[in-house]
């Protein structure tokens, strides 16, 4: 499959959960356990997603300067820095430690 | 019907959209670092138009993943839009068009901005214009983060790589300030660890789903 076709299905797959949710009876969506496996399922999801962004090269478990990139955004997050603040500062932790060649 | 929570919800509505469109230029400049072009990348923010989908495409591309791996884990995440749709049907009203632009505009931010509004004027307020308001932004600066990822260079030198971990990291956090979606979360992290080395590329992501569904289904079975 092509990048462009994956693209493109992809968003009409989005897409279309959206505009589903306004034709589904709202006592069939509203039900508690699909609140609830939805809730679990995007918890679940954007974890790995974290792991995956952080610590896999392929397919290969590296350990290099988004480690501790990730730990000082997640510091920032406990303070309640806003979103944008936290992204530009992991990467600015990541860069400087590549600049003087503290980490890969 | 008070003017004063219509203010509110106007004044929400602008704030979250300016921090949410700011973080555009992080999706555009990621999306070029991870093999993308220029209109890839303005296709997804014009069409998908949903952050963790989109950043879980571009994460998936970058590792090589195949694409219906992409598809499933983008899909598996846009799944909670179809659920806020449901929630903002009455919201919205009637109307077919109306009605598909406010399934292409329900989001994270456009929901829980209109879920903040006590009063049925300012909650419609609150929706419409911070998904129009978000919609314009985030495509914005989705093309000015695409042109400047453009010219970067490599995305490494640039951190770009650890800034897409903060980014999920992000969208994560206040998701689990519970002890429930923590162990859950963590539980998804250990899979993945496990899992990254020993099944193809983009499996362990949707491995770590499935293992969240299957906890959410025991965790019911005890607490029914």
């Amino acid at each position: 499959m092509t990048l462009w076709m994956t693209i493109l299905i992809a968003s009409a797959v989005v897409l279309g959960t959206k505009l589903l949710g306004y034709l589904v009876p709202a006592s069939v969506a509203a039900h508690p356990r699909i609140q609830r496996i939805s809730d679990v399922l995007t918890v679940a999801l954007l974890a790995s997603l974290v792991v995956t962004q952080t610590v896999a090269t392929g397919s290969v478990i590296v350990v290099d300067a988004r480690v501790a990139a990730l730990v000082f955004g997640a510091a920032l997050l406990r303070i309640r820095a806003p979103f944008i603040v936290v992204v530009l500062a992991a990467a600015a932790v990541a860069a400087a430690l590549r600049a003087m060649g503290w980490a890969a | 019907m008070t003017s004063s929570a219509v203010r509110a919800s106007v004044s929400m509505s602008l704030g979250v959209a300016a921090a949410v469109s700011l973080y555009g230029i992080s999706f555009g400049a990621l999306a070029v670092a991870s093999g993308l072009d220029f209109w890839q990348t303005q296709v997804l923010s014009l069409f998908m138009f949903s952050g963790g989908s989109q950043f879980a495409v571009i994460g998936l591309a970058a590792t090589g993943a195949p694409g219906l791996s992409i598809i499933t884990a983008a899909g598996l995440l846009g799944v909670r839009n179809g659920l806020y749709a449901v929630r903002m049907s009455s919201v919205v009203g009637p109307g077919l068009w109306k009605r598909l632009i406010a399934g292409h505009w329900t989001i994270d931010e456009s929901t829980s901005v209109a879920i903040a509004q006590t009063e049925p004027r300012a909650q419609r307020i609150g929706f419409w214009l911070t998904g129009a308001a978000i919609f314009v932004g985030w495509n914005a600066m989705t093309a000015a983060g695409a042109i400047l990822g453009n010219a970067l260079g490599d995305p490494r030198t640039w951190g770009l790589d650890a800034a897409a971990a903060a980014a999920f990291l992000g969208l994560l956090w206040p998701r689990i300030q519970s002890r429930q979606p923590a162990a859950v979360a963590a539980v998804a992290a250990v899979i993945t660890v496990l899992t990254v080395p020993t099944a193809p590329a983009g499996l362990p992501v949707l491995i770590a789903a499935a293992s969240g569904i299957i906890m959410a289904l025991l965790a019911e079975r005890r607490h029914p």
